[in-house]
């Protein structure tokens, strides 16, 4: 305990890292109408720690739906599942650990 | 409760105590009016004495316009009439196990019954994480409904012969206070807005039609709101010709309530004071919230539209773009 713990310097405008993509983004959960009365789930933002495409399996298989990887240019890959899966995805995220305060679930 | 209703109650507690009788009187006359109105209309309200009455007023009324519209109409049902069941139920394979003494033959049924309402449920969870407490359920009162509402929660102990709790001899004394002397009970007013009024045109189109009336309500621009709607939904729409916002998909207006109330919680209230009153400025591409009750600043995220994905057939898309 010889350096004084007070003095440290640090930088009150850096990036805070809430952006996002990073790994401190939110998970955001969204579902889209299609025609009649079919959903489509999307998963954005997912931390880059997990395999996609071994979620995207597991999601699968778990809430017996089908589903595909999106890549986009700007969000990165992104799982789209069909109908709504938005609470069994943000539980199944739950479970795994991830905080539900990251996860946000938007649409009606 | 506030210091300084505190002040007022202790203040008028003498006054009231002569006023006691008066009103008591008044009240008994009202509960029967409401009653009656209640009656009026809808045959499904007693089933669900929820505390959001009036709103599902609305919801009712407009059930019967849409019956084909059944997914969201039934999640409706669904929810009032399982509600007690679902509330300690997480897992959905536990659901069978619970109830087959009751309802056998519809165990298929009741599956999927606990699941929207299990949603409906989870959903409004999340709505009130972010929310903290900052508005309850019904945001969404016509005006005029609120207060026998109130009166009809205050009486419940006349008809029982159980004790009176504090808490409702507190919103009883209140009460009194307002009604007799509105200045002085301070002004706790619940934030209120008019429902929205939703209805389908055609069969890929609903219409939105008093999205100006809320925006002014909540002292927010049209196109911010129509912004965030959008966002949310996962669409695209237009307004028409007479203010009227036409949303493309099929929406019911408790989809759309809620999702102004997640509006109003994220864009509206104040998160110091949680006073609705307050005003959005942008600065430099910055969305920023005053209040001005408390005067606190802070900056609102941006909306966001997100990932969209490719909900009309490839086909069709290809021709729009050639024409």
């Amino acid at each position: 305990m010889s350096a004084i713990q007070n003095l440290q310097v640090y930088d009150p405008f850096a990036d805070t890292g809430e952006d996002d993509a990073g790994p401190q983004g939110y998970i955001h959960i969204r579902i889209q109408q299609r025609n009649g009365r079919k959903t489509l789930t999307t998963v954005q933002g997912l931390p880059s720690e997990y395999d996609q495409k071994k979620l995207l399996k597991a999601f699968k298989k778990e809430f017996a739906c089908n589903g595909t990887l999106v890549q986009d240019e700007e969000l990165g890959q992104v799982i789209q599942l069909q109908g709504d899966q938005r609470i069994k995805v943000q539980n199944f995220l739950a479970e795994e650990g991830i905080e539900k305060k990251l996860i946000k679930i938007h649409g009606f | 409760m506030s210091d300084v209703e505190n002040d007022q109650q202790t203040l008028e507690e003498e006054k009231t105590e002569d006023l006691l009788f008066d009103p008591t009187l008044k009240k008994k006359k009202k509960k029967p009016k409401v009653v009656f109105e209640d009656q009026l209309d809808t045959k499904e309200e007693k089933v669900a004495e929820n505390a959001n009455n009036s709103v599902e007023v609305n919801e009712n009324e407009e059930k019967a316009e849409e019956d084909d519209m059944s997914i969201f109409a039934d999640m409706k049902k669904k929810k009032k009439k399982k509600k007690e069941v679902t509330d300690k139920e997480k897992v959905e394979e536990e659901v069978p196990a619970e109830s087959t003494e009751l309802e056998q033959p519809k165990l298929k049924k009741k599956k999927k019954k606990i699941d929207f309402a299990d949603f409906e449920k989870q959903l409004k969870e999340v709505d009130e994480d972010e929310a903290r407490g900052a508005e309850d359920d019904n945001i969404f009162v016509p005006e005029g409904e609120q207060v026998e509402k109130e009166s009809k929660v205050e009486e419940a102990w006349l008809k029982s012969d159980r004790d009176y709790t504090y808490q409702e001899l507190l919103g009883r004394v209140f009460r009194i206070l307002r009604q007799n002397n509105p200045e002085l009970a301070g002004d706790k007013k619940r934030y209120t807005i008019v429902p929205p009024s939703v209805h389908r045109e055609g069969n890929k189109k609903t219409i939105f039609a008093n999205v100006s009336d809320i925006c002014k309500r909540m002292h927010r621009q049209p196109e911010h709101v129509i912004q965030f709607l959008f966002a949310e939904l996962g669409t695209s729409g237009s307004i028409d010709g007479s203010q009227r916002l036409v949303i493309r998909g099929r929406f019911v207006q408790k989809q759309i309530e809620n999702v102004l109330r997640r509006y109003i919680v994220e864009y509206v209230t104040c998160k110091t004071c949680k006073s609705p009153d307050t005003i959005l400025t942008k600065e430099n591409r910055i969305f920023f919230q005053q209040c001005e009750s408390c005067g606190s600043t802070r900056s609102v995220s941006a909306i966001k539209t997100g990932f969209k994905a490719q909900t009309e057939k490839r086909a069709a898309q290809r021709r729009a773009a050639v024409q």
